[in-house]
């Protein structure tokens, strides 16, 4: 038997050689992704995942994991088998994006054009 | 809280990178070498993966075994505030637990497994939990100094190179800070009170301070073992390294509240910057961690019960027609 300092643990009378038969898969559960959201008004954010029977369960150990200190607004659970997602293999689909300047503010620049002009206009 | 993964020095370094695409290893590292993350299902070398997961994984469990010793003294924490701290503290290490455990799923080693390997003895925990907390004193010591070497080494792994395991480690860093506060504020409550407060905090910190001294493992071997584990950012500094951090951060801070540190030869070598100490008692560190400290039977029996009686409301919840997904980061 073991003998603990722990009288939780010594009044259980737990014998040292105790065996359970192994874990097998799914024992806990498949996994959710949890997505908190810290104010009214901020986007959610992916901040990780909780093992869970089902999505009622999922929400509840979501909040104990990713919502017990600091401020929660709201949070979301997504299975994880739902999540559908880009592979950072194909990551080079993304490459030119930041060259695309026409689709940036900053790619129109006129006040060049506009000082030429006017001075253009002005009579000598 | 956490102990320093115990990597066996006799572990062969031969042959580590045999049988891998040296393209694709180049790549590796020189997405490693400009400090971008490795994600779960990018290309890793094997003994990446496999160094990872058996890290991750005893973090886990240190966790989880470590909320034992710390456990026992919930109810008989002195006053009401502190059993609410040392509960949320308690909670904080099994949500650890949880973290690291997602982040070593990642890497292809499933959650029942994990467990399967600690009740069975497989896999390591951290040492330290191997002792018990003899008094309230020596729940606060452990809160202080075991969380200040887990933070110091949680930090530094932190900045490593898998991405799942950095972002679990700074939330659990983030946490981490109220267990240190809680702890010093614990010691320093029970070193400024009344003599026989005194005497027992100074009695823990004598119980404990061999265990601390071991906490962050033997020196490293100058092995190329270690050298490609750190050129992966798997490791991110040497046990020294972090002992010699550790012991600069507090001993002053211990020495101020008037305690001794049972050490004679304890001192900082003030030419070389560094901190000189009796070498620990290395033969004990092995015989505990292989099944010889005074709490290692217990811990585990405790784990298998817990599992065993928990197992059928596990069972029942369970939705047989779901399927296990491995989570994404």
């Amino acid at each position: 038997m073991i003998k603990s300092l722990d009288p939780r643990i010594a009044r259980e009378n737990i014998s040292e050689n105790n065996t359970i038969d192994p874990l097998t898969p799914m024992d806990n559960w498949e996994t959710y992704e949890v997505f908190h959201q810290k104010k009214r008004g901020d986007q959610h954010m992916h901040v990780g995942i909780v093992h869970a029977p089902n999505a009622e369960m999922a929400l509840l150990f979501g909040k104990d994991q990713y919502g017990r200190r600091g401020i929660t607004a709201n949070i979301w659970i997504v299975k994880t088998a739902n999540v559908f997602c880009t592979e950072y293999e194909d990551q080079d689909m993304f490459e030119t994006t930041p060259e695309k300047q026409y689709r940036e503010a900053g790619g129109y620049k006129v006040m060049d054009k506009i000082n030429k002009y006017k001075k253009a206009q002005k009579p000598a | 809280m956490y102990g320093n993964a115990y990597i066996d020095p006799n572990e062969k370094a031969n042959g580590i990178l045999a049988g891998e695409d040296p393209i694709k290893l180049q790549e590796f590292e020189d997405r490693i070498a400009r400090g971008e993350k490795i994600e779960p299902k990018d290309w890793m070398p094997k003994e990446y993966r496999k160094q990872l997961i058996r890290m991750i994984e005893q973090h886990g469990h240190s966790e989880i075994i470590g909320a034992l010793p710390e456990g026992t003294w919930i109810t008989r924490a002195p006053g009401f505030k502190r059993k609410m701290a040392l509960m949320a503290k308690v909670q904080d290490e099994v949500g650890h637990a949880q973290l690291l455990y997602s982040a070593a799923e990642t890497l292809g080693k499933s959650r029942e497994d994990m467990t399967n390997d600690l009740i069975t003895g497989k896999s390591k925990y951290s040492n330290v939990f191997n002792y018990p907390a003899f008094t309230w004193a020596d729940a606060c010591i452990i809160a202080w100094l075991i969380d200040a070497g887990a933070i110091i080494n949680q930090v530094a792994n932190a900045k490593g190179s898998y991405g799942p395991y950095c972002r679990a480690l700074d939330r659990i860093c983030t946490e981490e800070s109220f267990h240190l506060k809680y702890g010093h504020d614990n010691v320093v409550t029970l070193a400024t009170g009344t003599p026989i407060q005194r005497k027992m905090v100074q009695e823990a910190l004598t119980r404990w301070w061999p265990p601390i001294m071991h906490f962050f493992g033997p020196s490293d071997k100058l092995s190329g073992h270690t050298e490609i584990l750190m050129r992966w950012k798997v490791k991110m500094a040497t046990n020294d390294e972090m002992r010699q951090q550790f012991l600069n951060m507090y001993v002053p801070k211990i020495w101020d509240l008037g305690l001794t540190v049972p050490d004679a030869n304890l001192k900082k070598n003030e030419e070389t910057g560094k901190w000189e100490y009796t070498e620990p008692d290395w033969d004990e560190f092995k015989r505990v961690i292989n099944g010889g400290g005074p709490c290692n039977a217990e811990r585990l029996a405790v784990r298998r019960m817990a599992e065993e009686r928990g197992r059928w409301v596990r069972k029942a919840l369970l939705n047989k027609s779901e399927q296990y997904v491995a989570p994404l980061a």
